[in-house]
């Protein structure tokens, strides 16, 4: 009987997932055998606590998931490319519909910023690590493994399925009694934690390990929008955490905080959902200002026009994200009162984001504009992304909202804001800090075709939803009726669909390609760029800086290029390292089963896992970590091998 | 600059793609709600239509103009630290456009949620309208009778939805007479709705509510007066009484067709209290969100059979409540007004 809830019935496309699943886990434990690579996996990648492989390892987690949820979303245009199709039944494209949100916002494109911003934060800012590099680990695998716990739940007792906010009581045991929302209250809790963790790294290692000289307003807009995120993350974050909890209880402990009967109501989550929700909108969209900031510099060789006001409209923007939650339901009847005040709040977002948009092209007036593959993607941003940005504008409008809200319009809308504010941001970044970190650059002229592959995809999959809205399709529809008149134009966008997968696999052939034939970078600065992790060799090493350097200035390196400066004053001196570490790999690894034993209310194994996080907890805090050296002379050595010279 | 290019040739193919305007049923309203609502959007698109005009032409310029090329190589930019002036421009005019839609935004947001002008000197028609599982329940208190998944109603009437929910969240929706609004199974929303043409509209629920969402879909047919009244005569003398028992099996059924019933489900299985007892159950009796008066009034005007003006439910509801929330389980309690 206990087995029967681990099945998920039905589908050839889930057998066939199942045996995929199968083929590659299989496939991966015997090419490690084979190739002998358990031990070099352990020692470099499981145990490591250097930033820069954290962050490799979220972005290569972050990939991954963009494939998930972009097969998703292909399954989901095909289900709707035409009227009455029978690809996927209702239950089906309602779990695809639920996990496409929850993955792309929260299991790809936050760990992709997140790992972004592990791999150039501490260089960014002139550090040799983040604050607490032990803590960084174990935020990276409860990520991993709340990643890893939502993904199961296709193949092991059904995905969640009320949709990726969850509305309650439509996701309470009563009307959802899957094991699905189990798996998101626990998925999300867990790499939640993660992320939370990761908030108080790194407002730490910002405020308190800036290279001497580099005051607030001298750091890089990458290092501001980050900071401000992390603030955001640290405020937000606790919302869910506790939203969730009280969500777990529901399910699994049969309290009643969001339910229809003794005194529970349903709105309540909504309201917390969204308290969270909202911000983490800009948790995933200030990162991408910050690094098209550093691009747009970078390759227009100007510094960043209107620098104050930038840092000013972020902070505006992270103040404002916490009060115009209440536009996601505009439609509960709350009354004109407070849906006025939160058109207002809402529409206001839009004044600090012009004036970033306009601060942008002001840099780029008087510049000398290249373009590369992360400029293609920053450019193709501005356009795109104030189309998103001005039927933001119609939304926050509540009365117009009526008409819009849970329609294809609204789905138009956050793609528009979504994808360019921080899909394209991402790809931008990883074209542009890629040669830093493995010491080559990726192809450009695959990279200019992936480019326009996925831009015109986009505008063909995305601008016709604008329109289905406005003919009242509404979101989540599985199937619609032929005289509905929706069938041309989710056809086209289906089409549009098509040309995004192509364009996301050449980008992941390039990554191939450049891997074997793009000739290696031993500058460390193939852009000729402005900020100080050009300043260090590619590959970097371990340490990041040989010596500290010390700032005068915004742009720091580029002062030093063009003026002559020094940056490093001091000598070479041994440096101090930490040591790798087992404990968060083995601690994510327990809370993996922790939530695969609530999940399916295993109390006994739940309680066994609960006590075994607590001890794993326990060993970390007593743990004594003395760190080790790297000499002088094994410094000076690395230098001169990176350079290709003498230092 | 090749750039833009095939994006504008797609732009433009899209829109002479699109059949025609009318197919946008929201811009095709039938109603007063529904023109204030494509009115104010319209407005919206030509404000923003502005906005990504002064961005584009601004960005093509620059790219055109700034772009290397062999007749500035070796050309280094100039340090450049902002102008105040035009910052200054850039964050007043948002500020004058967003206070402008703030403007139109409260105005037609006040529009909608009342009575529209042109049926003011009007009693309004109160239709209770309720979701459970994917169909939709229509109760007609004044006339005493019950329909599901279709609705009449007279042209040239102000008619109010008080909407509730039997169990998920839904969303009211007939986008040619009306914006939409939640159904929820702990409080009352009110919309406020009336045709100026008879004909047929589509109406449907917009909020994800499981496996059955995408057919939860009703008819909305407007009708003369004369028609309307023969219609409700007609079924009060037809169709079959609804009774508890049958109440408790059209819940509990996921799909159904049109039925229609010569009594209203109200009387023992009434709606949740509206959200001005909810806010009045906090003690601002005199601050009603809804703002709505007439509202209120009407609960005098009808006092029977209306249960809402009855129902103790507010904020916190215990175990004891008289009226229970409406649920399919609830057996025991019956009405006790009358």
């Amino acid at each position: 009987m206990d087995l029967e809830k681990f099945k998920v019935h039905g589908e050839p496309l889930i057998y066939g997932a199942m045996i995929s699943i199968a083929l590659a886990t299989i496939g991966i434990l015997v090419g490690l055998t084979y190739f002998k690579k358990w031990g070099y996996l352990w020692r470099e990648w499981l145990t490591t606590v250097d930033h820069k492989k954290i962050g490799i390892m979220y972005i290569l987690a972050a990939l991954l998931m963009l494939f998930r949820g972009g097969v998703d979303a292909l399954m989901m245009r095909l289900q709707t490319a035409a009227p009455e199709m029978k690809f996927l039944d209702a239950q089906h494209y309602n779990e695809v519909f639920t996990t496409h949100g929850l993955i792309m916002i929260l299991f790809m494109a936050m760990p992709f910023i997140i790992g972004l911003m592990n791999v150039i934060i501490p260089l960014q800012i002139g550090a040799r690590d983040v604050a607490f590099p032990r803590l960084n680990a174990v935020s990276f695998w409860l990520f991993f493994m709340g990643a890893m716990l939502l993904n199961i739940s296709f193949v092991v007792g059904g995905s969640p399925d009320a949709g990726w906010s969850a509305y309650f009581p439509l996701a309470s045991i009563e009307f959802s009694p899957t094991v699905g929302n189990n798996y998101y209250s626990l998925a999300l809790q867990i790499s939640g934690i993660g992320t939370l963790i990761t908030g108080v790294n790194f407002i730490v290692t910002i405020l308190k390990m800036r290279a001497p000289g580099m005051t607030l307003m001298k750091m890089p807009m990458f290092t501001w929008s980050v900071l401000i995120t992390n603030i955001i993350i640290v405020f937000a974050f606790p919302v869910l955490t506790v939203a969730l909890a009280l969500m777990m209880f529901d399910r699994l402990f049969g309290s009643q905080f969001f339910t229809m009967a003794n005194g529970g109501m349903d709105m309540l989550w909504a309201n917390l959902f969204w308290v969270w929700g909202h911000p983490e909108v800009y948790i995933v969209i200030l990162p991408a200002f910050g690094i098209y900031s550093e691009i747009i510099a970078t390759f227009s060789k100007k510094n960043l026009y209107g620098y104050k006001s930038m840092v000013f409209s972020m902070v505006i923007i992270s103040l404002l994200s916490f009060l115009v939650w209440a536009h996601h339901f505009y439609t509960m009847g709350q009354g004109v009162m407070v849906n006025s005040f939160f058109s207002i709040t809402t529409m206001a977002i839009a004044v600090p984001t012009g004036v970033k948009i306009f601060n942008w092209l002001f840099t780029l007036r008087k510049g000398r504009i290249t373009f590369t593959t992360p400029m293609l993607y920053t450019l193709a941003f501005i356009p795109i992304f104030t189309i998103g940005g001005v039927t933001g504008v119609m939304l926050a409008m509540a009365s117009a909202d009526y008409q819009y809200h849970n329609t294809m319009f609204l789905v138009a809308h956050f793609h528009y804001v979504l994808i360019p504010g921080a899909v394209f941001a991402v790809i931008a970044g990883f074209h542009y800090w890629f040669p830093k970190v493995f010491g080559f650059r990726l192809n450009e002229r695959l990279g200019k075709h992936a480019f326009w592959w996925i831009i015109i995809s986009f505008n063909v999959t995305f601008f016709p939803m604008f329109f289905l809205g406005l003919m009242g399709m509404t979101r989540r529809m599985y199937t619609y009726s032929e005289e509905t008149g929706f069938g041309p134009l989710n056809m086209l966008s289906f089409v549009g669909a098509l040309g995004l997968a192509i364009g996301f696999v050449i980008l992941v052939y390039n990554i191939y390609w450049s891997t074997r034939y793009m000739p290696r970078d031993t500058t460390g600065d193939p852009w000729d760029a402005r900020t100080l992790e050009w300043a260090t060799p590619s590959p970097i090493p371990a340490y990041n800086f040989a010596i500290v350097p010390k700032v005068k200035s915004l742009d720091p390196f580029w002062e030093s290029k063009q003026k002559n400066v020094p940056l490093y004053e001091d000598k070479i001196t041994k440096i101090h390292l930490p040591n790798n570490t087992g404990k968060p790999f083995i601690l994510g690894v327990i809370f993996f089963f922790l939530g695969f034993f609530l999940v399916f209310s295993m109390w006994i194994p739940a309680v066994v896992a609960g006590i075994g996080v607590l001890i794993m907890l326990g060993a970390m805090s007593f743990d004594r970590d003395e760190g080790f050296y790297v000499s002088a002379k094994e410094v000076e050595a690395t230098e001169k091998k990176l350079r290709g010279e003498t230092v | 600059m090749k750039k833009k290019g095939p994006l504008y040739a797609l732009f433009l193919s899209l829109i002479l793609l699109l059949p025609g305007c009318s197919s946008l049923t929201v811009l095709n309203p039938k109603g007063p709600a529904a023109r204030t609502l494509s009115d104010t959007i319209i407005l919206s698109i030509i404000t923003m239509a502005f906005v990504l005009a002064v961005v584009y032409i601004l960005y093509i310029f620059v790219l055109v103009k700034y772009r290397a090329k062999k007749s500035n190589e070796g050309y280094i930019p100039e340090h450049e630290e902002g102008n105040k002036l035009l910052e200054a421009i850039w964050i007043i005019i948002p500020i004058i456009i967003v206070a402008f839609l703030s403007v139109v935004t409260v105005k037609s947001t006040h529009a909608v949620e009342n009575v529209a002008d042109e049926y003011k000197d009007q009693k309004p028609l109160v239709i209770y309208a309720s979701s459970s599982n994917w169909k939709w329940h229509f109760s007609y208190p004044e006339e005493g009778i019950e329909t599901v998944n279709y609705v009449n109603i007279p042209v040239h009437r102000a008619v109010e939805f008080r909407l509730y929910s039997f169990g998920t969240i839904t969303s009211f929706w007939v986008p040619q007479l009306a914006g939409q609004k939640y159904a929820m199974s702990d409080m009352l929303t009110t919309l406020h709705l009336s045709a100026d043409t008879v004909g047929s509209f589509i109406g449907k629920n917009s909020n994800f509510s499981g496996k059955g969402f995408a057919h939860m879909e009703f008819e909305t047919l407007v009708m003369t007066d004369q028609e309307y009244t023969d219609w409700v005569n007609e079924v009060k003398e037809t169709a079959p009484e609804l009774t508890e028992d049958e109440f408790k099996g059209l819940l509990a059924a996921e799909h159904l067709g049109r039925k229609t019933y010569s009594s209203t489900h109200l009387t023992f299985s009434p709606p949740p209290g509206d959200h001005g007892d909810h806010m009045s159950g906090h003690g601002s009796e005199d601050q009603m969100e809804n703002g709505n008066p007439e509202h209120i009034d009407n609960k005098d005007i009808h006092p029977s059979p209306e249960p809402s003006s009855q129902t103790e439910f507010d904020g916190e509801p215990h175990p004891e409540v008289e009226q229970p929330l409406p649920s399919s389980d609830v057996e025991e309690h019956t009405h006790e007004s009358n």
